[in-house]
């Protein structure tokens, strides 16, 4: 908490000269503290705007619109009844793709505990992304159906640059993780990353929706523009098999990506 | 660019429409991003009163912007990063200077940023010896074209692409590409793996914010291509540049924004990447910068909360109004000679410039009204832009023809029985010199009109004559 206040480097400029000339602009001195007050309320509260219908089905619909909508902006979908199934369909998802057998992995707890020794071929490193991994392998903190977006959470367990630098991101996801609208990604953030009466937010938050893409020639759409030409996610029904549904929800200590 | 000065509107105009090029970037820009638009807003039947949510929150903390900044200052700090507070363009671009001085930087890589067009940074940058480098597509194009954008979401919207193929092998072919790409995969591969190494390689890097969080500290971008992440987490500092009125209170009224920003913008249902920062690298990460800083810009803005043109605070540059204006789309967003350009720009730049400085760009308009449709804040830009030209016309800045009609006509319609009369005396003369023919292809003083096309001739009685027949005609059945 120590000084960041500073004034540009130039007199002329400046926190003070900025405030004044807002209030003086809107006629009247700095709020009182009544005033502050409710504003401080209106953000304690942070209460959601609108949240669209589409946003709000049962949780069996929000997991197929979630895939329809990754799948219309050029997602590659895959389901696996269990997490024991990733390794193999990772390895699988390279052949296909001709790809070399290397992967840079996100250090994650949850991810490094699959078995990836079953897949003898696969070479695993794990940290954040050099400027020649071809493949990364990352967990997600959630998905949201409305619009087909993973959101991740950057920390120990999740270098940001994983996200970017690869040409391919393969992304393992839970069903259970899968939620409608983008306000409950907020709402399990709130909880997970809870610290005293506020929260703690982590570097950043990415929400991803489909592989980089550009239309800056022509208008005409090319993939691949400067992040993943590729995005690949292994959807894990945790579900169904009566595992619990609120894994995301348990932990309330870490930053880290993966809940 | 010499000829791209605000004042220049008419002769920059002239350019433009003779401009096949221009031409043909335009026809797809109106063929692509107008339907487009139109089908996101379609699919989501709540897009209306989301946007209604979004203006009346804009409203809300332009008049509580003191408190919303001092927050999101507060909570930027806590989270270890660094707020500077700028009066004028000189002031921000000195912060940023006394940043990359810190760590002697060379290179900077750099996001889409409006905010950094406005305030010049490239040529500042240079100037100083640190190179910058664009990495959103649209603005590299432009940066080797050395152009301004003509659109403020896609900057280089009125370049062809056989332009961009001859722009590429003429400076890639000193790095060993000697090869002429005519196909956009390839084209956008070539500049992908141009730009990776620069990444890497990068001192500095800044981006832009299309929000600022009170709540959290944090900054927004929205971006398509991934350059803006590549950008903010490789280099060993960030910097946001960015201006006041881009504060939300929270989390939860940033993503009613985002809900309508993309769909407004492009016509996508959410941008590929949508990234929200908090402070520096934190101690368990393992990638991310050292040092996080948000330059915020005023330059006019505080002025403008409580004047007339306020409501232009609320702009979300999402570009619809340019997209769907009949002028832009005429003449391209070089003619205007400003940073902002298309309806919003001829709203703000007087804001931002002076009237003086920009004294077509109120005038630029047909006063359709399609900007002011499609705005997902509803900013009333017809109505600002007319105040615009009151203030010119009370400035006395206009042009001295526009100025002297103005007042013959204003002398004519403060007298209704002397505008009668010459409106009278005026149609029998023009439908006597359009006789026969019906229509006129030479008028004087109206050679704007005729030498395009004709003038029809009026035929009959002024309106005023046949309202008075009609009201006797009706009092009599």
């Amino acid at each position: 908490m120590s000084a960041g206040k500073n004034d540009g480097g130039n007199s002329s400029g400046g926190r003070a000269a900025i405030l004044g000339a807002i209030r003086q602009s809107l006629g009247r001195p700095e709020l009182n503290n009544e005033a502050k007050r409710d504003l401080n309320e209106h953000i304690a509260k942070h209460r959601a705007n609108l949240v669209p219908a589409r946003g709000k089905g049962e949780h069996g619909a929000q997991i197929k619109q979630f895939r329809e909508m990754a799948e219309a902006v050029s997602c590659t979908v895959e389901i696996v009844p269990d997490e024991a199934a990733v390794p193999g369909v990772v390895a699988e998802y390279l052949r296909a793709n001709n790809l070399p057998t290397q992967i840079t992995l996100a250090p994650d707890e949850w991810l490094a505990g699959l078995d990836w020794d079953s897949q003898s071929l696969l070479e695993t490193k794990s940290g954040a992304a050099g400027i020649d991994d071809l493949v990364s392998v990352t967990p997600a903190f959630a998905a949201v159906a409305e619009t087909g977006t993973l959101v991740a959470l950057s920390g120990g367990g999740h270098p940001t640059t994983l996200n970017f630098v690869p040409d391919y991101h393969v992304v393992a996801l839970r069903t259970s993780q899968i939620v409608g609208a983008y306000e409950e990604v907020w709402t399990r953030l709130r909880k997970a990353n809870k610290q005293g009466k506020g929260f703690t937010m982590p570097r950043n938050i990415n929400m991803i929706t489909g592989p980089s893409r550009t239309a800056d020639i022509a208008l005409t759409i090319e993939l691949g523009a400067h992040g993943p030409r590729s995005l690949h996610i292994v959807l894990i029904d945790d579900e169904s098999a009566g595992e619990t549904s609120d894994r995301t929800d348990g932990e309330t200590d870490g930053e880290v990506g993966q809940a | 660019m010499e000829f791209m000065k605000p004042g220049a509107f008419k002769d920059n105009a002239r350019h433009a429409l003779a401009d096949e090029n221009l031409r043909t970037a335009m026809t797809m820009l109106n063929a692509g991003m107008i339907p487009n638009r139109q089908g996101a807003v379609d699919r989501l039947p709540e897009f209306e009163k989301l946007s209604q949510q979004g203006r009346e929150l804009k409203d809300h903390v332009l008049g509580h912007l003191d408190y919303y900044l001092e927050r999101f200052e507060r909570n930027c700090t806590a989270a270890g990063g660094h707020v500077h507070w700028c009066s004028t363009p000189e002031d921000a671009r000195q912060a940023v200077l006394e940043i990359c001085r810190s760590v002697d930087a060379k290179s900077v890589t750099k996001g889409k940023s409006m905010i950094a067009e406005e305030i010049h940074l490239n040529d500042f940058l240079e100037k100083h010896h640190i190179e910058p480098v664009e990495t959103d597509l649209g603005e590299y194009i432009i940066q080797l074209a050395e152009e301004p954008p003509s659109h403020i979401i896609g900057p280089a919207i009125h370049k062809t692409k056989d332009q961009v193929s001859d722009l590429f092998l003429k400076h890639h072919a000193k790095l060993g590409r000697t090869e002429r790409q005519t196909e956009p995969p390839a084209m956008v591969n070539e500049a992908r793996e141009i730009l990776r190494q620069k990444y890497f390689d990068a001192d500095v890097g800044i981006t832009g914010a299309n929000y600022l969080i009170a709540e959290t500290g944090s900054s927004i971008i929205v971006t398509n291509e991934g350059n803006g992440d590549l950008t903010q987490t490789l280099p060993k500092i960030h910097i946001v540049v960015t201006s006041l009125e881009k504060v939300v209170p929270t989390l939860e009224d940033a993503t009613t924004f985002l809900r309508i920003l993309a769909r407004s913008a492009t016509g996508q249902e959410f941008s590929a990447y949508t990234t929200i920062s908090t402070g520096p690298r934190r101690a368990d990460d393992v990638d991310g910068p050292s040092e996080y800083h948000v330059i915020l810009l005023d330059n006019g803005r505080s002025a403008m909360l409580g004047s007339e043109v306020q409501d232009m605070l609320r702009c979300i540059r999402c570009g619809a109004c340019m997209n769907h204006c009949p002028v832009y789309q005429s003449v391209g967003g070089h003619t205007y000679g400003t940073v902002y350009v298309g309806p919003m720009g001829a709203v703000l730049s007087p804001a931002l410039l002076g009237v003086a400085e920009t004294k077509h760009l109120p005038c630029a308009s047909t006063m359709c009204g399609r900007c002011e449709e499609v705005c997902p804040v509803s900013i009333p830009l017809p109505r600002l832009l007319r105040q615009w030209r009151e203030k010119q016309f009370e400035a006395g800045d206009g042009p001295s023809l526009e100025r002297w009609g103005l007042s013959i006509w204003a002398f004519f319609a403060t007298r209704p029985w002397l505008y009668d009369l010459g409106a009278r005396m005026a149609m029998r003369g023009l439908a006597y010199l359009g006789r026969g023919k019906g229509r006129l292809s030479k008028l004087w003083f109206a050679g704007g009109w005729t030498d395009g096309r004709d003038l029809p001739a009026p035929e009959g009685q002024t309106f005023q004559e046949r309202w008075r027949r009609q009201q006797r005609e009706r009092a009599l059945s």
